[in-house]
């Protein structure tokens, strides 16, 4: 379980995380919601210690990461994989060496690595893309190999910054699929998004970041259902004042 | 502390405990073989074999610039054989090392600097550390060992190259006998210069290298920062050789 307790984090004056705790359950998605620019990638960075908090703690299977000395941290990297939001894949290597690098660390047989490339590349959709760079990618391929190398680690958990953004529908709901097949394998995820369709299909639990904490937590159904006008704007998707009237166009002559 | 906290002062700790945990760090960092070796030879290549052009190009020009100096300098008050001494002496000792290092500075100091600044700025850098492997380990060390290592082995290139323009002019322009120089050349030589400036290049390699990954992985920002982290590992990796080089001339000579 990954318990992240009363976490504040500011960077210079600005304060974006004011004490913000969740629990994290085992065997479950868990989908962190909230608009852009509330913190969601800083929290999910804190949770492997890219990032350091100013106060609270995070623990995962009860350990505070803060604590971790240099190999314990790597354990715990090890079993935590990781989708950055941006994919960041590294631009100087193939697909294929891409998925290979964390393998490698852990010192996986050449053949066992091959096939792990390859089954991860599967499902993700990308077989015969092994030989091609970042850069002749499309950002939606890009993605999708970031998801390739962190389950081809088959982690205990799996944090997914945004995995759908970016995406067609179809391929989105095909990344729904996987987090959810992931999750039946007995992967706990931690998603975080703004896509309110992906975010009930896939989360068991719901939690909406706001103004540097968790507003509210529950079931899709619960969140549906939800009284709290600051959630139901967010999942209906109402802008915060309502526009009037279009710019008035001027025409020509 | 997170490596990537790690490239400031933290308050409340003092310069000596702030340099003794570096040092811890790059102890750890160097310690970690199994990470860094395969990467070194790639390293070599890239930042030593490819740069012995620009240093063939400038030596080239400084032995004939020295030859022709000197035979103005000496010419009716000293015998002339003492071109060839003083071509040796100042190319082996002087301007072989700083000149080579210089380029070198501008070529491997910004090459340096500018990946590790995208890969930060990309988030690679996180990346890395997420598949548990640790920056100083895979990025720093095989950078800055191989500039130790080939900074000597380019400069001993552009000495051969500029003591051979220098009696290539002598012989050309001046009017000078091949003995003559050779005469001059081993008249003052002492086995001393040559280590002298070897070890001054292996010196300025260390540090061209490290201001590069110092500079780099403190990258903020994107491409703006990229650009402000290059031209400053430029700047710090001239300075630092020509500290360096005052230095061992205090203590060696
Ligand atoms: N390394 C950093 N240095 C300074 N400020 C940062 C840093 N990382 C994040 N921030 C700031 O923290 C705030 C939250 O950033 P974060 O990336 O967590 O937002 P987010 O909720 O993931 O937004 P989005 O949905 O757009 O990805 C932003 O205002 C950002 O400018
Ligand atoms: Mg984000």
């Amino acid at each position: 379980m990954i318990v992240l307790d009363n976490l504040t984090k500011s960077f210079g004056s600005s304060s974006i995380l004011k004490g913000l705790s969740l629990e994290v359950p085992d065997g479950q998605n868990t989908v962190i919601i909230g608009p852009s620019g509330s913190g969601k990638s800083v929290t999910l960075k804190l949770i492997v210690r890219l990032l350091e908090p100013d106060a609270g703690c995070v623990k995962v299977d009860g350990h505070d990461v803060g604590e971790m000395d240099r190999d314990e941290l790597a354990t715990l990297r090890g079993r935590v994989g990781y989708v950055f939001q941006f994919a960041a894949l590294f631009d100087s290597m193939t697909v294929a060496q891409n998925i290979r690098l964390g393998l490698v660390r852990r010192g996986y047989d050449e053949s066992a690595i091959r096939e792990r490339v390859e089954e991860s590349l599967e499902v993700v959709e990308l077989l015969g893309s092994e030989d091609k760079l970042p850069a002749e990618l499309s950002g939606g391929m890009r993605k999708r190999v970031g998801i390739a190398r962190a389950i081809a680690l088959k982690p205990r958990y799996i944090l997914y910054d945004e995995p759908t953004t970016g995406l067609d529908p179809v391929t989105a709901a095909v990344m729904d699929q996987l987090m959810m097949r992931t999750r039946d394998l007995g992967v706990t995820g931690l998603v975080v998004t703004h896509d309110m369709r992906s975010a009930f299909s896939v989360g068991d639990r719901l939690a909406m970041l706001h103004e540097g904490s968790i507003r509210q937590v529950g079931s899709a159904r619960e969140m549906q259902a939800s009284h709290d006008p600051v959630v139901r704007q967010f999942i209906e998707g109402r802008p915060e004042r309502v526009v009037l009237e279009p710019p008035v166009r001027r025409s020509a002559g | 502390m997170t490596p990537s906290a790690a490239s400031r002062v933290p308050p409340g700790e003092g310069f000596i405990a702030h340099v003794g945990r570096r040092s811890l760090e790059a102890g750890r960092a160097l310690s970690d073989v199994g990470t860094w070796t395969p990467l070194l030879a790639i390293q070599m290549r890239r930042l030593g074999v490819d740069s012995v052009p620009i240093a063939i190009f400038i030596a080239v020009f400084t032995g004939i610039v020295l030859s022709l100096l000197s035979s103005y300098i000496f010419t009716g008050a000293v015998p002339m054989y003492f071109v060839g001494a003083l071509v040796g002496k100042t190319v082996m000792m002087e301007l072989g090392p700083v000149l080579t290092g210089m380029a070198l500075a501008g070529r491997v100091g910004a090459s340096i600097a500018a990946e590790l600044g995208t890969m930060k700025v990309s988030e690679q850098v996180d990346a890395l550390e997420t598949l548990a492997y640790d920056r100083y380990s895979y990025l720093v060390v095989p950078r800055v060992l191989a500039a130790t290592l080939m900074f000597p082995v380019v400069t001993a290139f552009a000495v051969a190259i500029g003591v051979g323009s220098g009696w290539i002019t002598a012989i050309n322009l001046l009017d000078l006998s091949t003995a003559e120089f050779l005469k001059g050349l081993k008249q003052f030589y002492q086995f001393k210069d040559v280590w002298f400036g070897l070890v001054k290049s292996a010196s300025f390699g260390f540090a061209v290298a490290l201001m590069g990954c110092m500079r780099g992985l403190a990258t903020e920002g994107g491409a703006q920062g990229v650009g402000q982290s290059t031209t400053s590992a430029v700047v710090l990796g001239c300075e630092a050789i020509l500290v360096l080089d005052a230095f061992w001339a205090l203590v060696l000579l």
